[in-house]
């Protein structure tokens, strides 16, 4: 693990960074094909990483598995320092096509997974209003998923991870099905999120740009079978406007350099 | 539709079939048919007889005790069949077989098995009924989208959520579509059972009418069946067409 760097950051840091997450030695085989191989990595609490890398190098593979939707091959994934099993409340998943139920209305939608945890109606919805209003949808609702664009859903599927206000996000390339305006707005979102949620985001994304804008910490993967290859942690500037960030020569030398060691992956 | 320029109401096809069959009727060609006005008026006769309303009463309960159970065991089958590839193997050419094998011819067996009354009709209600819901639900539950199961496991679902929360929903359209179905084939079900038995509800009726030539009465009741038919399955089309809004969002 690279020491982390001086960074310009509006958040207080505690000054022991304590690894809500760690990998251990996780591999994963589908029949005799090799996703993952014995990837290590450590996820501290607070911080937004982006798992990046080219497709099929099992990224996903590796946010399911910490999701406890998959099981490993070898090794291990704990959170908080307990061995994961399963799917659990501390951990929630931003799914990359939504996953909303068409039968449902928003509200039902964001409230599910507290519905599952048997939480009483009334308390439920309560919270699930208001993290409707929190992603910018008050006065959706009861509306139906289809009445509502690409990037409207995907606003309640985040409201409805943290509806369960869980410690860890888990987004599988949440800004992939929507358009480049909506990413961009997305993007500020999560930015902002960040900021007032003290929760950690693990977010996977095949874009250079995105990862580097977003991340305090950027794992690259390499394929087949899918490696850590490289950790970088941006130091980029946060306090300008996105043109500025954008415009910045750290962020541009960043993805430039994520760039050239991608390019290998290429075929 | 438009003739000579003119717009003719939606029913008006069915006006011009309804002068033909009082044509023919009059013309007094067959015994077999009575001129349409005489069976209407015989169906307000018959519609008033305690004998209609007995045999109306019999024939309802078989038919809605057949189709719960119908439902029921087909829902499950193909719920069964659609989730787990060992069921499908095992069951899936059996549930194939009967639903396109004339399954009248079994009708006898079943009355070997439950005797000459209403269990009989019950049992031919559900064996007509049953495997077209156990196959459009298999083919519902296998469409769904995997990250509907995955999103539910992931905020910590049960089997049984999965089950009763998220598949049986999400195979709403297939389900709703297979019971329609099942019940057209159930009204042949309660008629072909009671004709066979022959000695309850309409069945008993239509062998007293063909049998002395009562022919206003025997159209009058085929009329009614016809129109039950029709009536139900237009009934489960209605709410299938509420839930339509959701099939678009899948693929």
């Amino acid at each position: 693990m690279p020491a982390a760097l001086p960074r310009i950051h509006e958040r207080t840091m505690p000054a022991i960074r304590d690894n809500i997450v760690e990998v251990r030695g996780l591999s994963k085989f589908y029949g005799g094909f090799q996703a993952l191989k014995e990837i290590d990595l450590d996820f501290p609490e607070g911080e937004l990483i982006s798992l990046l890398g080219p497709s099929g190098c099992g990224k996903t593979t590796l946010l399911k598995m910490i999701a406890g939707l998959l099981e490993p091959s070898a090794g291990q994934v704990f959170v908080k320092g307990k061995a994961v099993t399963g799917p659990g409340p501390e951990r929630a998943f931003v799914f990359q096509d939504f996953a909303l139920m068409p039968w449902a209305t928003v509200l039902r939608n964001v409230a599910f997974g507290l519905e599952l945890r048997g939480t009483p109606k009334p308390e439920r919805h309560e919270t699930a209003r208001r993290y409707i209003a929190e992603v910018g949808l008050a006065g959706f609702e009861e509306r139906y998923p289809h009445e509502l664009s690409g990037g409207m859903r995907q606003r309640v599927g985040l409201a409805r991870a943290l509806a369960v206000n869980a410690d860890v996000l888990l987004m599988d390339e949440p800004f992939s099905a929507v358009d480049e305006q909506t990413r961009r707005k997305f993007q500020e979102d999560l930015l902002h999120l960040r900021r007032v949620q003290r929760k950690t985001f693990i977010f996977v994304t095949h874009s250079i740009e995105e990862a580097v804008y977003v991340s305090d910490r950027i794992v690259l993967l390499s394929r087949r079978p899918g490696r850590v290859s490289r950790i970088i942690e941006p130091d980029i500037p946060r306090d300008g406007t996105p043109d500025e960030i954008r415009r910045d020569r750290r962020y541009l030398d960043t993805v430039e350099d994520i760039w050239d060691g991608l390019k290998q992956f290429v075929d | 539709m438009m003739l000579f320029g003119y717009r003719l109401p939606m029913m008006s096809s069915l006006l011009v079939w309804c002068l033909i069959w009082e044509i023919v009727g009059r013309l007094d060609l067959m015994f077999l048919i009575p001129p349409l006005s005489s069976v209407v008026v015989a169906m307000v006769e018959l519609i008033q007889t305690k004998q209609f309303l007995t045999a109306t009463a019999v024939t309802l309960r078989s038919f809605v005790v057949g189709m719960v159970l119908a439902i029921v065991a087909g829902v499950a089958l193909g719920v069964l069949m659609g989730r787990f590839r060992a069921a499908d193997r095992l069951l899936g050419m059996w549930v194939n077989l009967f639903v396109s094998a004339p399954l009248s011819a079994l009708v006898p067996i079943l009355m070997i098995l439950f005797g000459l009354g209403d269990a009989t009709i019950v049992a031919t209600v559900f064996l007509f009924a049953v495997w077209i819901i156990a196959l459009d639900t298999q083919a519902g539950v296998k469409h769904i989208s995997g990250s509907l199961v995955e999103m539910s496991r992931s905020f910590g679902a049960s089997q049984r959520d999965v089950y009763l929360k998220i598949l049986l929903w999400a195979a709403l359209p297939e389900i709703l579509a297979g019971i329609r179905l099942g019940m057209i084939r159930g009204v042949k079900g309660v008629v072909i059972g009671q004709l066979l038995v022959s000695v309850i509800g309409y069945g008993e009726l239509f062998e007293l009418y063909s049998r002395n030539f009562l022919m206003e009465r025997f159209w009058a009741l085929t009329i009614l069946v016809f129109a039950f038919a029709i009536l139900v399955s237009e009934l489960v089309g209605a709410i299938e067409k509420r839930v339509e809004y959701y099939a678009g969002v899948r693929q």
